[in-house]
């Protein structure tokens, strides 16, 4: 077999662990979903009715937003469950075993990647109920799914990396969601960046969040009228931008999480 | 004959912190070697740096002769590993477990299968197999754990602290396996810092402290490195200690050790000579109050005292 072949091999046998979790433990599943619905809720009904985007309807323009949060947020399962494998020793007779150095990285990715899938079909559905509509033709929408997903899956990398350097779940958990938080805030997640002051301004145009937000209601057929998008370049030309910025969160943390697992030391 | 295991000069610091000192090792194949030493003593990380996952900062390590710093992944193919916490998923059925660590090996789809339907059975799992890890005792998964080890029949084998933890009958009947496994010619290097689990599994013991190894040999031949019989006493009441303790060092042959809290005493004495009664003629002309008095052979534990100068049990690792 050739390494590729071999590593893709090992990594379905990890991948096909991992899905056995999520099938035995559902309640995983269902707290992984029912976050991405309450805030559906919370900004369409709570904060909806007070926040106006110029030229759309709030909760079209609001779906992309949360769209890419639960992507970022469902990523975090991905450090979690490493972290967690590293307490249990079982990485350590992961390293043991004659299998492929990428393969464990490569089955826990595409587990969680199938894992974000079905969130992010729920979530849609959700959406719709709350009065989400993709005015776009079908290509389109299917383009805009396609690149939720695979920032997802870029995402899951930079998850891994963080997940196999901190020393327990409780510090992955603490550690990640002090950059989640403002990275999913200072975006154009939830109101246009054009509000928000100077240094800000620049930090939200430049910050991959907005680019694939920006792409993704673009896809949709979500956006508001041209005047309230910023005229930075990543939000001018959205999806070139996303497709740039997972390419080079891949470059750097596929071989920075590959890493990581090497050196791996249980404790 | 052939070494299955050799270590030469391994170094290993944890930033201040060391781990091994230079420790030399070589086990021949179809052999067991007892490491035997308190915790921090550097058996975890000499077995990290054979299982291949910890290089050292110096030395070489060689198993079946393959360079482990070199040639990781062909030492992986031909050695188990068993940890010191079982390391298999509660999600999984405990066959779901083993046939993973099948196709991980790369036996096959057929083979992976019926060999771990083979280790279930022969480690008293098969009526678990398929139930969920999280439902087995702490005994079952250890059985578990160590049945990973040998799903590709391996011809060297690591086992970390294999019964930590465990009450004593499933410890019993974990050595039982062990024993099994070794009567069928597997190479084995086991850790442990229970002195009887080394004297009943062992061959040879290496004794580490401090990252090198300060004594080797049967653990007979350990034993008779320490000298004599050992005499115990057990007094009645905390005042008695010390006359009793300068009748001891009157009659034996070395130092006396007192557990105050026990009111505890041995001492190394010959075994020529009618010392019960001396002793008790002794401390009764001192009107010491006898609960307990015995000779016996030394045990390992008199050997890790005489040779570290503290037990074996106590931590060490500041």
């Amino acid at each position: 077999m050739t390494t590729i072949a071999s590593a893709l091999a090992d990594g379905a046998v990890v991948a096909k662990r991992n899905l056995l979790k999520i099938a035995r433990v559902p309640d995983l599943l269902v707290f992984s979903t029912i976050q991405p619905i309450m805030f559906v809720l919370l900004f369409a009904y709570v904060f909806g009715a007070e926040i106006v985007i110029p030229g759309v309807n709030y909760r079209e323009y609001l779906m992309g937003g949360i769209f890419v949060q639960t992507c970022i947020f469902g990523a975090t399962i991905t450090g979690s469950g490493l972290a967690n494998d590293m307490k249990n020793g079982i990485i350590d007779r992961f390293r043991s075993l004659p299998m492929a150095r990428s393969a464990v990285l490569i089955g826990r990715t595409t587990s969680d990647l199938l894992n974000n899938t079905l969130v992010v079909v729920i979530m849609a559905l959700t959406g719709l109920l709350v009065g989400w509509r993709i005015r776009t033709s079908f290509l389109e929408a299917a383009a805009g799914f396609l690149l939720l997903l695979l920032f997802a899956y870029s995402i899951s990398w930079v998850m891994a990396t963080v997940g196999l350097t901190v020393s327990s779940v409780e510090v992955f958990n603490n550690a990640v969601f002090l950059v989640i938080f403002p990275l999913t805030f200072i975006a154009n997640t939830f109101v246009g960046t054009d509000g928000l002051p100077a240094p800000l301004k620049v930090v939200a145009e430049w910050n991959p969040v907005s680019a694939v937000t920006q792409a993704v209601r673009e896809l949709f057929g979500n956006t508001p009228s041209e005047s309230a998008v910023s005229d930075a370049w990543p939000l001018q030309n959205p999806v070139l931008a996303s497709i740039l910025y997972m390419i080079l969160i891949l470059a750097i943390f596929v071989p920075l999480a590959v890493n990581r697992y090497k050196k791996a030391a249980s404790r | 004959m052939s070494l299955a295991i050799e270590a030469e000069g391994l170094v290993k610091h944890y930033g201040s912190v060391v781990a091994l000192e230079g420790l030399d090792m070589s086990v021949p194949e179809g052999t067991v070697m007892g490491l035997l030493g308190p915790n921090g003593a550097g058996k975890t990380t000499s077995v990290r740096i054979f299982t291949t996952l910890l290089k050292p900062d110096k030395g070489l390590a060689r198993v079946n002769g393959i360079d482990v710093a070199t040639h990781a992944a062909e030492v992986r193919s031909v050695i188990g590993l068993s940890g010191q916490y079982a390391a298999v998923d509660e999600n999984l059925t405990g066959y779901e477990n083993l046939d993973m660590v099948g196709r991980l090996y790369h036996l096959g789809k057929n083979t992976s299968r019926k060999r771990s339907r083979e280790l279930l059975d022969q480690f008293d799992l098969d009526e678990a197999a398929d139930r969920q890890v999280k439902t087995y005792s702490g005994g079952m998964r250890r059985r578990l754990d160590l049945a990973a080890a040998l799903v590709a029949r391996p011809s060297v084998i690591f086992l970390d602290e294999p019964t930590t933890g465990l009450d004593p009958r499933s410890r019993i009947a974990l050595w039982d396996v062990i024993a099994d496994l070794v009567a069928q010619g597997a190479t084995l290097l086991l850790t442990t810092h229970f002195l009887d689990e080394a004297d009943r599994l062992a061959d040879k013991i290496a004794v580490i402290d401090h990252g090198r190894v300060i004594a080797l040999g049967t653990a007979d031949e350990l034993k008779s490195q320490v000298g004599g019989e050992r005499l115990e006493v057990t007094v009645a009441s905390p005042d008695q200690i010390a006359p009793a303790a300068s009748v001891l060092t009157a009659i034996g042959m070395g130092a006396v050790t007192i557990d105050e809290h026990t009111r505890h005493l041995t001492v190394p004495v010959s075994s020529e000579g009618e010392t019960l009664v001396e002793t008790l003629r002794a401390l009764d002309l001192q009107a010491v109050k006898v609960l307990d008095l015995t000779l016996r052979r030394p045990t390992l534990d008199d050997v890790f005292m005489t040779l570290t100068g503290h037990a074996a049990e106590e931590e060490t690792n500041q």
